[in-house]
């Protein structure tokens, strides 16, 4: 099993980077994650990612892309609730890349 | 159809837990509302404790998914068929149900029940206008 090294912690991950156990996330692993994946993290990504991790405690599972584009303009505005404005904050993908920094599984639907 | 999109019904027959049939189906619906088909679910004989409202399975070791059905209407599907008898034979009514809604583009986002009650005689017909019927 391949783990990441935080703030002197390992954490487990599997093959593609997610968090095996997602009771153990803390914010320091999505910066570590960012990091490996060359992305600087800021406030923005920081909106994305604190909207994922209670999307995903009250529904328990990790939104479509489509599904959070809408729920994001929904609640953050139709600024930030589109997916040039999503993917130029996570290249690889807001739905597969933000759920991963936030310690979700890989987003169901998501192929 | 010449537009390219097809009725898609998924029939659960099974309890949410104990057999990982609820949860496999429940992953494929999610998957299936990316390809923009029209979904609607049915929920029947065992079924209708799916979405039962006040799931505990804490002493199961399960994981709780029944927050995740909230989440249909997010992904547009909001056609959700509870049968009548069903939920009778087992005492149950629709205030045992999660009250599951979902939010109406064309209605100014008003929220909207998506949990149709139909009865067995209703949901053969209903069966019937569809061009795939997947159940588990």
């Amino acid at each position: 099993m391949a783990t990441i090294s935080v703030e002197g912690k390992e954490i487990e991950v599997d093959e593609e980077g997610y968090l095996v156990n997602l009771d153990e996330w803390f914010p320091a692993i999505a910066t570590e994650m960012a990091k490996i994946d060359e992305v600087e993290m800021g406030d923005d990504h920081w909106d994305i990612i604190n909207f994922l991790r209670e999307y995903y405690e009250e529904y328990q599972i990790a939104p479509a892309v489509r599904v959070l584009t809408k729920a994001v303009a929904k609640k953050l505005g139709k600024e930030k609730g589109n997916s040039k404005y999503l993917y130029e904050l996570f290249p690889y993908g807001p739905g597969k890349q933000a759920c991963k920094f936030a310690g979700l599984p890989k987003p169901t639907g998501c192929v | 159809m010449s537009d390219g999109i097809k009725k898609f019904m998924f029939v659960n027959t099974k309890a949410p837990y104990g057999t990982v049939y609820a949860l496999e189906s429940l992953e494929v619906v999610l998957i299936s509302a990316a390809f923009d088909q029209s979904v609607s679910l049915v929920f029947c004989d065992d079924g209708v404790f799916q979405i039962a409202n006040n799931q505990k399975t804490d002493d199961s070791g399960m994981k709780n998914f029944s927050p995740a059905y909230k989440a249909l209407g997010d992904y547009d599907i909001n056609k959700l068929y509870v049968e009548k008898e069903s939920l009778e034979e087992r005492g149950l009514t629709l205030d045992n149900l999660m009250a599951l809604t979902y939010e109406d583009e064309d209605d100014d986002w008003a929220e909207k029940p998506s949990i149709i009650l139909v009865t067995r005689a209703e949901l053969a017909d209903l069966m019937d206008e569809q061009d795939v019927v997947i159940s588990s």
